[in-house]
């Protein structure tokens, strides 16, 4: 799915919590989450630390859909 | 009396019979005998003895690999000092992404580390094909359980194969191409079988190519978003969070449609508007508070804040489960021709 909107002309970032499956599919920004059934949480935390948790994710995603690059990167 | 074999298998949480994706982060524990698929392949194979199962959660591995593959070398390595296994099975895991890495990060290290040959099982769009075809033998499966005696079949052999230390090849022995070259004598030189392939093809008749062309499905990387400030976003998931109770029937696995859901007026998810449908991953999570899947939350107050220049009016949704690649391909491009026609510039794709 990443790879048809980019084809389109949109610049898309991947956010995911297994890097591995988005390189083999061909994300080229791609940012780590935190885990596969919370990707953007992290329900040990309290909420307020959580949402600042996600808050940073999303500013990375946006940092990544900024920043050129020349081939897949992952915006560690 | 025929020879005997004995093996050590490996299979995830839910094969092995502990539980499902409640149960998908226990770190890799050691049974003795045979669990699950393992009965099936003692009793297709009387000749193998399975001496222990190496059971491991689905997430624990893909989410840890370097530290959970320590962990399994260090639990396989005294079974490989006294009563050595001739060989080691992980697997079949079908098109199951985590279960298919995990497999072939296990077989990968025991032949290195443990000098231990090892076979697993795939159907050959799992993701993990990719990163593993060339280092490990990895039998070609069907895409779900329904084949798992056929897996067997296909997988066993090739392994007794290997420990025998007998020739194999990959259409003959059913695994996936590694990328290898063989030397191998033809009973006609080159020349003469390039032009029979030649005139074949020109009279339209079939013919087998001695060299694949390798396919590369790559997008080139779209140029950085100058402002973000100034740019539109719109959300994508595979993650499976849609509005409370389905109401597209979105695929729990296999998903055979995306949905296209409004945000108007929608500052954040919450437990009482969205839920998860995805069915291959724990939902307790997820259901408690969707933004841990998709974060409208955050993305609305930076949209507030100004970080973000306005917000696509929709979000769109599927479930990446097993999901075929090519119905991927085609929700992406749908998607995409909905963003483009609506001045989208960019896009935040979250998975699971």
């Amino acid at each position: 799915m990443v790879k048809e909107i980019e084809r389109s002309g949109i610049t898309a970032v991947h956010a995911c919590s297994i890097v591995p499956i988005s390189l083999t599919v061909g994300g080229n920004r791609i940012v780590p989450t935190i885990a596969i059934p919370h990707p953007f949480g992290n329900p040990d935390k309290s909420f307020e630390e959580e949402k600042a948790l996600r808050r940073q994710l999303v500013e990375k995603a946006l940092q990544a859909l900024q920043t050129p690059i020349e081939e897949q990167t992952v915006f560690e | 009396m025929s020879t005997r074999y004995t093996i050590i298998h490996c299979l995830n949480q839910f094969f092995g019979g502990i539980g499902g994706e409640e149960q998908a982060n226990i770190p890799p524990c050691l049974f003795p005998g045979p669990k699950g698929p393992g009965m099936l392949i003692q009793k297709e194979f009387p000749e193998i003895e399975i001496a222990a199962t190496l059971i491991f959660g689905d997430n624990y591995v893909a989410e840890n690999p370097e530290t959970a593959i320590r962990e399994i070398l260090s639990l396989l390595t005294p079974h490989c000092t006294e009563n050595r296994p001739d060989l080691l099975v992980a697997g079949p895991a079908f098109t199951a992404g985590r279960y298919g890495i995990a497999c072939g990060a296990i077989c990968e290290a025991v032949q290195e580390e443990l000098d231990l040959p090892a076979v697993t099982g795939m159907y050959p769009n799992n993701p993990a094909v990719e990163l593993y075809r060339q280092h490990t033998f990895i039998a070609r499966t069907s895409e779900n359980v329904m084949g798992m005696t056929d897996a067997i079949r296909n997988m066993i052999p090739l392994g007794l194969k290997l420990v025998r230390q007998e020739e194999v090849w990959p259409e003959k022995d059913g695994y996936l191409l590694q990328g290898r070259r063989k030397n191998i004598f033809a009973p006609e030189a080159g020349a003469k079988r390039a032009v029979t392939m030649l005139l074949a093809r020109m009279n339209g008749e079939p013919f087998t190519t001695e060299y694949p062309m390798p396919v590369f499905d790559r997008a080139e990387p779209a140029p950085p978003i100058e402002d973000m400030r100034r740019a539109r976003l719109a959300l994508v998931t595979s993650g499976g969070i849609v509005p409370k109770g389905n109401p597209d029937r979105i695929e729990a696995a296999s998903a055979q449609r995306f949905g296209t859901y409004s945000l108007e007026g929608l500052h954040a998810f919450s437990a009482q508007t969205h839920q998860t449908a995805h069915g291959g991953y724990d939902p307790t999570y997820a259901n408690e508070d969707p933004n841990r899947v998709l974060p409208l939350d955050v993305v609305r107050e930076l949209e507030a804040e100004g970080a973000i220049g306005s917000l696509h009016e929709y979000y769109y949704a599927t479930v990446g489960n097993a999901t075929s690649v090519e119905n991927a391909r085609k929700y992406g491009q749908q998607i995409a021709k909905v963003l483009v026609a609506d001045g989208v510039q960019a896009v935040i794709l979250t998975s699971t």
